[in-house]
């Protein structure tokens, strides 16, 4: 089985409270050796609680841990193969940045020089070589930040852990250092879990998203699976700000529906539906807006706003407001504007 | 596994040399002269544990079996849960056992008449000596490691055991001579239990008559000193107000100069203050002849009494509460300031409407810091009091006067506890979540309204007046030294330096000035004492701070708590409960030691929390996932960046342990006499000259010491820029 291997992990009905509150009611989770997995929600869904119990920071009120087939529930932090890189970084300010990176090393009872050589390759491998004599406070935001991972890889560990890794960074800096992450886990070919709160970050550097809410596990699946087949309403709403209409489904036959948004008829994979009211999940960028009396979705411009590459609108239809977004590039609609509505098929799913 | 046997290991290194090679029982001559070594042999009492059953002391025996039990769990037995249990269990077994013998065996054999009926007759027993104090570690250890081995607090033993010495420790050095102290309530001399001393001194109008309320006699000594902590914690709070109000919101020029007198109260022996005030305003003090000469009237002795010991608690505290009142002040968001004032109010209105309302719960905690502060003075009291003396002095005199009545002495304790605990649980429980003083502080820029002319007037006038009277006071402690016979005959002379501090070259240094033995004493003692504190004070700051284990809450507040014994009450309890086996230490430097270490844990404490906060915690945490345990985490990690903490903790201790007295003067011996008791002794003497050089000269040296500290702690922040690890701000 795939959880024996080492860099296999296991969550198995783990429960975690706070005195009264609980912040993770059941979990279960089973991550793949070599894959990077996110966790992405909103704040206080429990992604970082989550991200501790594998640390072993917390211990779970129930359940178990498994880290490459062994339990390690009740192993306490500095006995467990993962290392974790913080949001804060927590690089020690009063080490340099060599000591911090072979911290770890000596803690697991290496020599001190071997740790240096060792430190030093670690640095090597994050593009860091040669500032080993440096104070973390002698650093920038974004080299703090690979230091901190260069400290958590020296150990080799199982699984990597990174919690909000880039949300420290400028927005600029964060596209880079999250290519460079994936680069390192693929190259090395580690565990990662994978916490943020960001979902185009978690888009672009998953191999699996795992969707939490109120500590339940929503949708776990591929990007693409998530982008493109979300279950409900909050998913699609997560992953891309999509409009959730109400909608008819017409018939089913073989894998797809025929469904009705406010008599737009259109053709969507059918995902299990049955004929009947339904609910449809529209992209923003699926949404199209055109002025005058062209067949489609009736509707008027409540307001739009010009971005640059895009324009922005929200209409006013029958069927409630929504939000499009339109790269044509052509000027932007006033207000007030009476337009029809219409819809590309590739960014429409029915949800449940 | 292999760790959790390694500590049973070392454990067992520790039991064996203290059940082997040292005396089970304490040793009279002092365990660390190592006499005991050459006499051992002969001895019987001297004997190490495993041999004092065969004297027939059998109450060993148990202790030995029980240890015994857990070499053969630790051989035979693979760690885990099952076996962690029964560690447990024989720990809690090892130390009932040990506290029940020692309590019920004492010097001339069983304590109490009933045992005595029940078991026949029993030969008496020492106190517990190294032995018996190894082997009480041992099974406090040994509950640790249990719990370790059943998983508790994910099996760290370092935690574990931090926490249950603390406990330990605070149990054996602050409760249980509390607990005597009670007791020692209802024990007649020999022991024997009887109600007639409470019974007799509760209901006492001494104590509390309202008589002074109705004009027909004078109040007891209860009332006395209740209304006297009223009116200290008033006038503090109003003049520390005054004093944080112009340091921090008006222009006033010598702001530098005003916020040094809040280091006062630290480098001042308590009764300094009292006996300055005799200088002053005494029969012969110097403004009361320049009063005299001038009306010609009889002013008398009306500083002996409630009303100066009020004066100079006034001059003591004030300077506290301002400490406390500037971080209240400034606390107050100027945005809110700012904020009344675009909406049209002037700067009075916002004064009133505004920054007072705000400040309200801070002013009631300064109060309330007053009052215990009043309460708990004995050095000026022992100096004013005369004939109407307060609750703290009652109790001294209780004991060491010709009355000799401990029965007394408790209940008048236990009154003054009662006080000072009221305070303190009103400032725990009915202040704390309702400051409102730091609500907005943060990244809010912004300056502080000026205070409007009205207040800033009278207010500035007032501290200037203060400051002035304060600052007479203490060049009179400096002056006071080097004249002749205060109030008759004021030639300058050196006479007193000479007797106290003279040094005579004979083949080699010798010290014979009468002020060098309690000097020496005090300086070895307080150096003993520091790094104690400081590690007892920051351990439990860690664990605190950093660490959540049931039960956190309940040890953090009885902690707290017992910060809030007045020293009096601590001394009694002391000389009560540790004059007779099982804990012998009386006449003793290790009873002052323990005394400083447990009195002055606040300082280490508080010192610890504060700097512990500004350490952000995912530093521990990501120490702990890099594979280090709790023990070199410590090292590592939090030691280094804590060393600011660490160093201003042995500075304070140090100083206090210098400069307190209330608990002290029950403790001191001929043998271990400390510099304020002795000053104090000179004082009650009428020996004022030699009294105010000697406490000239503590001034002094701590002045250097703390200078020196804060000139080492300030080059260290410039050499060095804070690092950079701050804790951001967290999206969740
Ligand atoms: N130590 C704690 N004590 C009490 N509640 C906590 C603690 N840690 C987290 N929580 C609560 O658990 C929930 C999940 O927190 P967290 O895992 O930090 O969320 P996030 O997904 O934003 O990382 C939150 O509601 C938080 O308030
Ligand atoms: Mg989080």
């Amino acid at each position: 089985m795939s959880t024996q291997k080492r860099g296999a992990v296991r969550f198995e009905s783990v429960r975690k409270e706070f005195g009264s509150f609980t912040a993770i009611p059941d979990l279960s989770l089973d991550i793949e050796p070599g894959e990077l997995v996110t966790l992405l929600g909103p704040s206080g869904c429990g992604k970082t609680t989550t991200l501790r119990m594998l640390a072993g920071l917390e211990t779970p009120t129930r359940g178990r841990i498994l880290i490459g087939g062994e339990d390690v529930t009740r192993l306490p932090a500095n006995r467990r193969d993962v290392s974790m890189v913080f949001q804060s970084y927590a690089l020690f300010p009063h080490m340099t940045v060599a000591q911090n990176v072979a911290y770890g090393l000596e803690s697991g009872g290496m020599k001190a020089a071997e740790a240096r050589g060792a430190a030093d390759k670690g640095l090597d491998l994050v593009g860091l070589s040669g500032l080993g004599k440096r104070l973390p406070s002698e650093l920038s935001g974004g080299q703090q930040q690979r230091v901190a991972v260069a400290r958590a890889l020296v150990l080799e560990p199982q699984v990597l852990l990174l919690d909000e890794p880039l949300s420290n960074l400028d927005a600029r800096l964060r596209r880079r250092v999250r290519t460079e992450i994936r680069d390192l886990q693929q190259r090395l070919g580690f565990t990662a879990v994978y916490v943020t709160h960001d979902q185009e970050e978690a888009l672009a550097v998953s191999d699996r998203i795992v969707v939490m809410r109120d500590g339940i596990i929503e949708q776990a699946g591929s990007p693409r699976e998530l982008y493109e087949e979300p279950v409900s309403e909050f998913i699609a709403d997560f992953i891309g700000e999509a409009n959730v209409l109400p909608a008819d489904v017409l018939g089913v036959e073989g894998g797809d529906a025929q469904v009705s948004i406010g008599g737009v008829e259109l053709t969507l994979p059918a995902r299990g539906a049955t004929p009947g009211p339904a609910r449809v999940a529209a992209r923003a960028n699926a949404i199209t807006v055109t002025e005058g009396g062209v067949p489609g979705l009736g509707g008027r411009i409540a307001s739009s706003a010009y971005l640059g590459d895009h324009v922005e609108y929200e209409v006013e239809t029958d069927t409630g407001r929504l939000f499009a977004i339109d790269t044509g590039g052509d000027t932007p609609l006033p207000a007030g504007t009476e337009v029809a509505v219409g819809f590309r098929p590739r960014g429409l799913a029915l949800i449940s | 596994m292999f760790r959790d046997n390694r500590r049973l290991d070392l454990l067992f290194g520790l039991v064996l040399a203290g059940l082997l090679l040292v005396p089970w029982y304490r040793v009279r001559s002092g365990f660390f002269g190592f006499d005991w070594i050459a006499d051992m042999a002969g001895k019987t009492d001297l004997w190490p544990g495993l041999l004092q059953p065969f004297l027939g002391r059998w109450q060993v025996a148990p202790v030995l079996v029980l240890l015994a039990l857990t070499l053969f769990l630790r051989l035979a037995r693979q760690p885990g849960r099952a076996r962690g249990r029964v560690l447990i269990l024989i720990g809690l077994a090892g130390l009932v056992w040990m506290v029940a013998e020692g309590l019920s065996i004492g010097m001339r054999g069983w304590n109490w008449g009933l045992l005595e009926a029940a078991f026949g007759e029993i030969e008496g027993q020492p106190a517990f000596g190294a032995g018996a104090v190894t082997a009480v570690l041992a099974f406090t250890l040994l509950i640790a490691f249990g719990f370790a081995e059943r998983g508790a607090l994910k099996g760290d033993a370092f935690i574990l055991g931090a926490i249950a010495l603390l406990v330990l420790l605070v149990a054996t050095f602050v409760f249980y001579p509390i607990l005597s102290m009670f007791t020692g309530a209802f024990q007649e001399f020999d022991g024997s239990f009887t109600a007639k001393g409470v019974l007799k001194n509760l209901p006492d109008p001494k104590i509390w008559s309202l008589s002074c309320l109705t004009g027909t006699g004078s109040c007891g000594v209860a009332w006395r000193t209740f209304f006297l902590a009223i009116c200290t914690a008033t006038g503090t709070t109003l003049l520390g107000l005054a004093f944080a109000l112009v340091a921090t919101r008006t222009r006033f020029p010598a702001k530098k100069g005003l916020r040094l007198l809040t280091v006062l109260p630290i480098i001042t022996p308590p009764f300094v203050i009292g006996l300055a005030l005799i200088m002053l305003l005494g029969r012969s003090g110097t403004l009361t002849q320049v009063i005299e000469g001038v009306t010609g009237l009889e002013l008398g002795r009306w500083v002996y009494g409630l009303t100066g010991i009020w004066i100079a608690q006034m001059l003591s505290f004030t300077p506290i509460a301002f400490l406390v009142l500037i971080g209240v002040v400034e606390g107050v968001s100027p945005s809110m300031e700012e904020a009344s004032q675009t909406m049209r109010a002037g700067r009075w209105r916002t004064f009133r409407k505004v920054s007072l309302p705000l400040m309200a719960p801070g002013l009631a905690n300064s109060f309330l810091i007053g009052f215990i502060e009043s309460m708990a003075d004995f050095g000026n009291p022992l100096v004013l009091g005369g004939s109407g003396g307060v609750l703290s002095t009652e109790i001294f005199f209780a004991v060491v006067g010709a009355q000799h009545d401990p029965a007394r002495a408790a209940v008048l304790a236990t009154v003054l506890l009662c006080f000072t605990l009221s305070a303190f649980l009103a400032q725990r429980l009915w202040l704390s979540g309702r400051n409102y003083a730091t609500l907005s502080g943060k990244g809010d820029g912004g300056r502080h309204a000026a205070l409007p002319a009205r207040v800033a007037w009278p207010v500035t006038i007032i501290v200037v007046a203060w400051g002035l009277f304060t600052l007479i006071i203490y060049t009179m402690i400096l002056f006071g030294g080097f004249v002749k016979l205060w109030g008759l005959d004021h030639s300058l002379t050196l006479e007193h330096y000479a007797r106290g501090f003279s040094i005579v070259w004979d083949n080699g240094i010798v010290w014979t000035g009468v002020a060098w033995n309690s000097f020496w004493t005090t300086m070895k003692i307080a150096l003993i004492a520091a790094p104690l504190t400081a590690a007892v004070g920051l351990l439990t700051a860690w664990l605190i701070v950093r660490q959540s284990f049931p039960g956190k809450g309940a040890f953090e507040f009885a902690l707290m708590m017992s910060f809030a014994i007045p020293g009096t009450v601590i001394g009694i309890s002391y000389i009560m409960a540790f004059n007779l086996p099982p804990i012998q230490m009386t006449g003793t430097a290790m009873i002052l030691i323990f005394c400083f270490v447990f009195r002055n844990m606040p300082v280490g404490v508080r010192g610890g929390v504060a700097a512990m906060a500004q350490i952000d915690g995912s530093l521990d945490e990501a120490s702990l996932t890099l594979g280090a345990n709790s023990a070199r985490t410590m090292r590592r990690v939090i030691l280094p960046l804590m060393r600011p903490a660490i160093l201003a903790a042995l500075v304070y201790s140090f100083v206090r342990a210098i400069t307190s007295i209330s608990a002290v003067i029950f403790l001191v011996s001929a043998k271990y006499n400390m510099a304020t008791a002795y000053i104090v002794g000179l004082v009650e003497n009428g020996e004022y000259g030699i009294a105010i050089a000697y406490s000239s000269v503590l001034i002094l040296v701590m002045i250097t010491v703390i200078g020196t500290f804060q000139l080492l702690v300030g080059e260290r922040r410039l050499k060095r820029p804070e690092p950079a690890a701050k804790p951001q701000e967290m999206p969740a």
